[in-house]
């Protein structure tokens, strides 16, 4: 049809104008789950210069890459000791199924690293199958008590979380079901709301106090992180670490939720690239790198990504999104007594399709995962799960080893941001690394 | 080290001489097993987590002030502050009893599951914030945001109330005697029945006082927030 007008406006595109009719029609944002979808400069940015003429690379298949990495060993006496530098991260019973939650535990542990509690306490399914397990300190203080204290390996004070610094818990009452509301002592099927601020100290010199008081009762045995939502990065694991942190854990914005509001996700916080080289500097300003370990997260994915992480200065990385889709998060399937059975016709319910879906929220997972309804629980087969979970922190390490080999490292620890440049000047500026092909570090001098 | 008494069953620490780490451990590990059962702390100076993280049916008496999180995380114990006690005091606390004598500071009995706080002096802000079960009463004023979340137990105020009392609340209950200079967010006084007055009366005895139950009215959720909804008006 001719002499229609169809110029878009790039300010108010048709996402924009959807946004606005919805918010005119409900007086209500958006809440929706997983991270940031918006493109930020990110570990796609850099590349790794690997050994050359003027570097000695090692063997790939024979010669020993070592990927041990141990976290806590600034005041705990018994730190957690990870056959590999990759993560479990924190995620909650209530947003996550208590069946994916021994998955969780179970591909921890054969992996040989951590997994993490999350809002709403510890489920014997985790403990149990978890032979490390770090247990969350979170504002809410849903399900927390001394017991789990006690029986937990390492603590983690829960200051922020990458989707939403400075920003509380949700979780719907469609995901508040008779055990979910008894572990949060909460009545069942309300809309739950979490505390963005802990209920009994503020800022950082009553963490210092907090801490000391986790340690005491834990006769300082256990290790205790500090887990910030990536803002003022620098300036808070400085904070962080003179409140007495073991390991800091820096949540960067592509770090995924159950529930958040859109313009918190999409809007709030840094890129975990930025976050994570202002909390290097932090860390070598007060010479702390080493003693104080540092965990990155927020929307890491592959090998690449973990190996960019730790040449950048991390001690390990943290993985939540990752996992989930590991364990079948947007898949087109799931899979019964071996059997894959289609889910499509479940994801178009909910409005959305694989490889789209966001709409952990909801308790509607067409697989299963993050939902509590006791049918649709069922889709997700632990034992099925946690192979597939394994199989990916193994691809991950093995991604990582390939990669340190290839720089020459025998550590994969060793890697370091001298094996680094960028693509975009955006990253470089970020990471700290030269431009690929020049010398030039944005905001560092001239360069050639 | 600290000094034995000459009656096995109680021990005293000194925190002008002994270290917090030796009296926790002690509390922790070795009171129960060598049949300690009630422990005196002289001195404790303003010291921050004094008995917490107890896990036994102890009786300890602290003599004198104290900082932070006194008795935080408790199970069982009963601690007893003779002196004011500083922010968080019983924070998290599951069971038993924790006295405090004198006045108490910012955020008492945050996020307490179960057992009895008793403040007899004035509680400043956030009193019985977080509340998850846990009962506390309060001989005098409670601060501002008192029972802000409070999601299950009872508060016992047998004097006055500061702004947005039971901000947010949800299923946990407030009886107040005196003055409240604001209701919080969803907060709402209801009438007081036989129960609620049973309920404040055994708590009064509980924490051995006499104020008359019917003096005391009952703050709980409106429950308006429940659920999001437009007109809510960002009160959540």
């Amino acid at each position: 049809m001719s002499g229609l007008q169809l110029e878009e406006s790039a300010g108010f595109d048709r996402p924009t104008i959807e946004y606005i009719h919805r918010a005119a029609a409900s007086g209500l944002y958006e809440i929706r789950g997983m991270g940031a979808k918006r493109r930020v400069p990110g570990f796609d940015d850099l590349l790794f210069l690997a050994a050359s003429l003027s570097r000695y690379p090692l063997e790939g298949y024979r010669e020993r890459c070592v990927t041990k990495t141990v976290l806590g060993t600034r005041f705990a006496s018994k730190p957690i000791e990870l056959a590999i530098p990759i993560t479990v991260a924190g995620m909650s019973f209530g947003s996550l199924s208590a069946r994916v939650k021994e998955a969780l535990g179970r591909a921890a542990t054969e992996a040989g690293t951590s997994t993490t509690t999350g809002d709403g306490g510890m489920t014997e399914e985790e403990r149990a199958s978890s032979k490390m397990l770090v247990y969350q300190c979170l504002p809410s203080r849903y399900g927390f008590n001394p017991d789990d204290v006690r029986r937990a390996d390492a603590i983690e004070i829960v200051i922020g979380q990458g989707a939403k610094p400075g920003g509380g818990g949700m979780l719907l009452g469609q995901k508040v079901n008779p055990r979910v509301a008894q572990m949060r002592t909460l009545p069942e099927g309300i809309d739950q709301r979490s505390a963005s601020r802990h209920p009994d100290w503020t800022g950082p010199d009553d963490l210092v106090i907090k801490i000391k008081e986790l340690r005491e009762i834990t006769d300082w045995e256990k290790p205790i992180y500090v887990k910030i939502g990536a803002t003022r990065a620098f300036n808070d694991v400085k904070l962080a670490v003179h409140a007495g942190a073991d390991v800091i854990v820096l949540d960067g914005m592509q770090g995924g939720t159950a529930a958040t509001q859109t313009v918190f996700i999409e809007h709030v916080g840094i890129p975990t690239l930025a976050a994570l080289r202002q909390a290097v500097d932090a860390l070598d300003d007060l010479n702390m790198r080493g003693t104080v370990q540092l965990v990155i997260s927020g929307g890491i994915r592959s090998g690449a990504d973990v190996a960019k992480a730790l040449a950048m200065g991390a001690d390990a990385v943290s993985i939540g999104q990752g996992v989930l889709i590991a364990l079948g998060c947007n898949s087109d399937s799931y899979v019964v007594d071996g059997k894959h059975v289609p889910a499509g016709e479940d994801y178009a319910a909910l409005g959305t399709a694989p490889g789209f879906c966001h709409h952990c929220h909801t308790g509607k997972c067409p697989v299963g995962i993050t939902t509590q309804d006791a049918q649709l629980e069922m889709r997700f087969d632990p034992a099925v799960g946690a192979k597939r979970l394994r199989n990916y922190l193994k691809t991950l390490n093995m991604e990582l080893t390939t990669i340190a080999r290839a720089c020459g490292k025998q550590d994969v620890h060793h890697l370091e941001r001298e094996d680094l440049v960028a693509l975009t000047v955006e990253a470089a500026a970020m990471a700290g690394v030269p431009l690929a092909g020049t010398s030039w570090i944005p905001g560092q001098g001239a360069g050639r | 080290m600290a000094n034995m008494n000459p009656v096995p069953a109680a021990m005293e620490f000194d925190l002008a001489r002994d270290t917090l780490r030796q009296l926790n451990l002690h509390l922790h590990r070795q009171a129960a097993a060598a049949g300690v059962r009630e422990v005196h702390v002289r001195n404790p100076d303003g010291a921050h987590s004094v008995a917490c993280g107890l896990d036994a049916e102890l009786d300890v008496q602290i003599h004198g002030h104290v900082g932070y999180y006194v008795a935080g995380m408790n199970k069982h114990a009963s601690v007893t502050v003779f002196g004011n006690a500083g922010p968080g005091a019983a924070e998290n606390m599951m069971s038993g009893r924790v006295h405090v004598k004198g006045f108490a500071s910012t955020a008492a009995g945050a996020s307490a599951h179960g057992g009895l706080l008793i403040i007899d002096g004035d509680a400043s802000l956030r009193c019985g914030i977080s509340l998850k079960g846990g009962d506390i009463v309060v001989g005098g004023s409670v601060g501002s945001f008192s029972a802000f979340m409070a999601q299950a137990g009872r508060i016992v105020v047998c004097g006055d109330a500061e702004d947005a009392l039971g901000d947010s609340l949800y299923e946990a209950v407030i009886y107040v005697r005196g003055k409240v200079r604001s209701l919080g967010a969803d907060a709402r006084f209801e009438p007081m029945t036989d129960t609620d007055r049973a309920a404040v009366k055994a708590l009064l005895a509980a924490a051995g006082r006499s104020e008359d139950p019917a003096d005391f009215r009952r703050v709980a959720s409106a429950k308006s927030l429940y659920h999001w909804h437009a007109d809510a008006n960002q009160e959540y």
